[in-house]
């Protein structure tokens, strides 16, 4: 048993540190709330250099072919600074796409481009029913001649204004799991797209497909097989985001102890004041908790062991504990904390997005519910 | 990350499945038996004399002390497997007065309390709480006076187990009572049994137990019995001992209780649905299958820390916190699920799972409260863990 970070893993949470505080400091997260893309290609770029895009891609199609447990550790510390921008849509929902799915052929395409930073990806996969079940999946692909036909509309779908490619799960048969992926060229005729506006100012659109005509090589994966994959992408992404709730949770908790330090009333700093401290216990046993169940669940998909059990626990627990922790990061900053000027806003806005992507709580209580015996 | 155990400890833990399997009838709780009913309690020390040897009750001891310097992990192993199969193995003697006699003790007292101690023959109750000094507890009054070669010893000493026949006390006295009050008490173990001027009641708690209260009028304590120097027994006390503390027999017992709640929901109804059916009852069982869990890695990570000689600090206080406090969620969804059966004695013919989730309910109110209130914890946590100032 080793419960703690690797050499390589605390060198990479050391170097994502230092990086993301002099690149994404407060003002750049700021900046980017009301910017139309939502991010710089100057930082983008900058990532790419250091490898993070690559960072899980195998060597052979330009990668540093690290492990997710490794990823989930730059997750972390991109969940703390708040990094805005399309990291995790292309990184873990499109590139571990096509990295689970892909012919030899697809991977080749698009990995090294996605490492070096060339291409932005998303996954579109749900839809106005905001449902995660396969049910959920009703955009059709109909087979014509060397083509597929693409008909419906997604939402809620990252970044797609920004992304070159998308993978789009479609309905190819007619039982609920009859799904099949494409990488859609996010340009495409007949897509059309509108950008929501959100509690966490992060940027998803709807898209509508309108007879949005691909190839035949747009399929990733076997036709009808799609779903296997977006089960893994649902697991991959529920940890990614449990990661970056960990991160923001800790940045929280630090933020209050630091604030509970200093600021003075009634003659002493209200630190000193056992309920301040009693939410501060709370908040740390919370992100105490996020941590290990993140890590739990992280090494299980590292190791390729079966993880369901521990990805719903993970997503259920730090959906929940990340919420208590901004509340309680809120109550003990008071009226400052809720101004626009302050850094707890940020986080708790960002809180309630993570909580409800890849299922929220009670969606994966219901998993853990069935695991148990129910 | 790595979140396996050893090939070496997940085959310990097979020998004590093994083990138990053999020993003991299915289905064992030691809570449902009956302590007054010779059978089970005859049943109860045979089993505690054969875990004896294995060397499993002493294996976090030192070798030379007879123990097997078990690792860390391996002692989790050990105790979620007794826990899971709810049996109480390691007391206070071995937990807590071996240890630190092996580290304060002198030659003497290892000699003659050590090997009893090992063999479980002397059964111990803590001298630790007063009436009047809780969570405070350096505010402790029994005073020890010198008087020739012993100590006089007059006060009181609450919430322990001396009414169960515990023929010794380990116990904090103050012997200097002008000096700051961390630094004016001694540790001294006191023969309970046949000694003049101990008087013993029993306190019936609300859950099927008692606590002891035992009074001190001028009773003679030889000063061999005192353990490390005089006026030092507050740091005696508060050693931090190397045997795993993580608290993992608390997520342990959890999952069995869960386990029990869980078939329970499978053959019950209520208005005419299967409880396993019920949405709500689903959600919250699964909440508490995962705070169970979380509680689980918390305590991993405690002992994890002392396998690695780092001090877990807040780390246990955050376990034994959100244990307990758990546990008591966990009995009190228990109760919730059973409706009108919820209220039902252990005694009574119509109580769901002989009435223990009941029972175990009130006492979990307890667990938020002893050894360290759930106040006390959180101010440990934020206090020494985040540095906040002390008020």
């Amino acid at each position: 048993m080793d419960l703690g970070l690797n050499e390589a893993q605390q060198m990479l949470k050391t170097t994502a540190q230092d990086f993301l505080s002099t690149e994404c400091p407060d003002t750049y997260v700021r900046e980017m709330e009301g910017d139309e893309r939502g991010y710089t290609p100057e930082l983008w770029a900058k990532i790419a250099e250091q490898g993070w895009l690559g960072l899980i891609i195998p060597e052979q199609y330009g990668g540093v072919e690290l492990e997710f447990q490794d990823l989930v550790v730059l997750l972390e510390e991109m969940g703390r600074y708040m990094l805005p921008g399309p990291f995790f849509s292309t990184v873990v929902l499109g590139g571990m796409s096509i990295m689970d799915a892909g012919s030899e052929e697809q991977k080749q395409e698009y990995l090294p481009r996605i490492a070096e930073g060339q291409i932005i990806m998303t996954l579109a996969l749900t839809e106005p029913s905001a449902r995660w079940d396969a049910a959920g999946v009703e955009l059709t692909a109909k087979a014509e001649g060397d083509s597929y036909i693409l008909n419906g509309t997604k939402l809620f779908v990252p970044n797609a204004h920004v992304s070159d490619y998308m993978v789009v799960a479609a309905k190819t048969g007619s039982s609920d799991e009859d799904i099949s992926l494409f990488v859609v060229p996010s340009q495409s005729d007949g897509i059309s797209q509108t950008l929501l506006k959100t509690i966490a100012s992060d940027r998803q659109s709807e898209v509508v497909f309108d007879n949005v005509k691909v190839s035949s090589s747009a399929l990733l994966g076997n036709e009808n097989k799609g779903w296997e994959t977006i089960k893994k992408v649902m697991q991959w992404g529920a940890i990614g985001k449990c990661a970056e709730m960990s991160g923001g949770g800790q940045q929280v908790l630090d933020m209050t102890v630091d604030y509970a330090k200093q600021r003075t009333q009634f003659g002493r700093p209200i630190g000193s004041f056992q309920a301040i401290q009693h939410h501060c216990a709370n908040m740390a046993t919370d992100v105490e908790g996020s941590k290990f169940i993140t890590y739990q669940a992280a090494w299980r998909l590292s190791e390729g062991l079966p993880a369901e059990r521990e990805v719903a626990m993970a997503k259920a627990w730090v959906s929940d504990a990340y919420r208590r922790v901004c509340a309680l990061g809120h109550q003990s900053h008071g009226a400052i904390g809720f101004t626009k000027e302050h850094n707890m806003q940020l986080y708790s806005r960002r809180a309630k997005a993570s909580e409800i992507m890849f299922g929220d709580t009670d969606f994966h209580l219901e998993n853990v519910a069935e695991i148990i015996g129910l | 990350m790595d979140f396996k155990f050893e090939n070496v400890d997940e085959d310990f833990r097979s020998e004590i499945k093994d083990f138990v399997e053999k020993e003991l009838p299915w289905n064992w709780r030691e809570q449902d038996l009956d302590p007054e009913d010779e059978k089970d309690s005859i049943l109860v020390r045979e089993f505690k004399r054969k875990l004896g040897d294995q060397g499993w009750l002493t294996m976090a001891w030192p070798k030379e002390y007879g123990g097997q310097q078990a690792s860390h992990m391996r002692q989790v192993v050990f105790n979620e497997e007794m826990a899971y199969r709810g049996i109480s193995a390691g007391d206070a003697g071995i937990r807590m007065v071996g240890p630190i006699l092996m580290l304060y003790g002198t030659d003497e007292q290892k000699e003659q309390f050590l090997p009893k101690i090992a063999s479980a023959e002397i059964a111990w109750s803590q001298g630790y709480s007063e009436p009047d000094s809780g969570s405070d507890l350096a505010s402790l009054q029994t005073r020890a006076v010198e008087d020739g070669d012993d100590f006089v010893v007059s006060g009181s000493k609450i919430w322990n187990s001396a009414h169960a026949d515990s023929d010794w006390m380990f116990m904090l006295v103050r012997t200097e009572p002008d000096a700051p009050k961390h630094r004016g008490i001694s540790f001294v173990l006191t023969e309970l049994e046949g000694q003049e001027g101990v008087t013993i009641e029993k306190i019936p708690m609300m859950w099927d137990a008692y606590r002891g209260l035992v009074t001190f009028d001028n009773v003679r304590v030889p000063k061999k019995n005192l353990v490390g120097e005089q006026n030092r027994g507050w740091y005696v006390g508060a050693a931090l001992l190397d045997f795993e503390r993580s608290g993992v027999d608390r997520p342990a017992r959890a999952k069995r209780v869960l386990e029990d709640l869980v078939a329970f929901c499978k053959e019950n109804k209520k208005n005419g649905r299967l409880l396993a059916d019920d949405p709500v009852i689903r959600n919250e069982l699964a909440d508490l299958a995962v705070q169970i869990e979380t509680t689980r890695l918390m305590c991993y990570n405690v002992a994890w820390m002392q396998s690695q000689d780092l001090i877990p600090n807040k780390e246990a206080s955050i376990t034994k916190v959100y244990g307990t406090e758990m546990i008591n969620r966990l009995y009190g969804l228990g109760v919730k699920i059973m409706g009108m059966y919820g209220q039902l004695d252990p005694d009574s013919k119509w109580a769901p799972l002989k009435g223990r989730i009941e029972n175990a309910w009130l006492r979990s109110f307890g667990g938020m409260v002893a050894a360290g209130t759930s106040e006390i914890q959180r101010n440990v946590i934020a206090q020494r863990g985040l540095e906040l100032p002390r008020g």
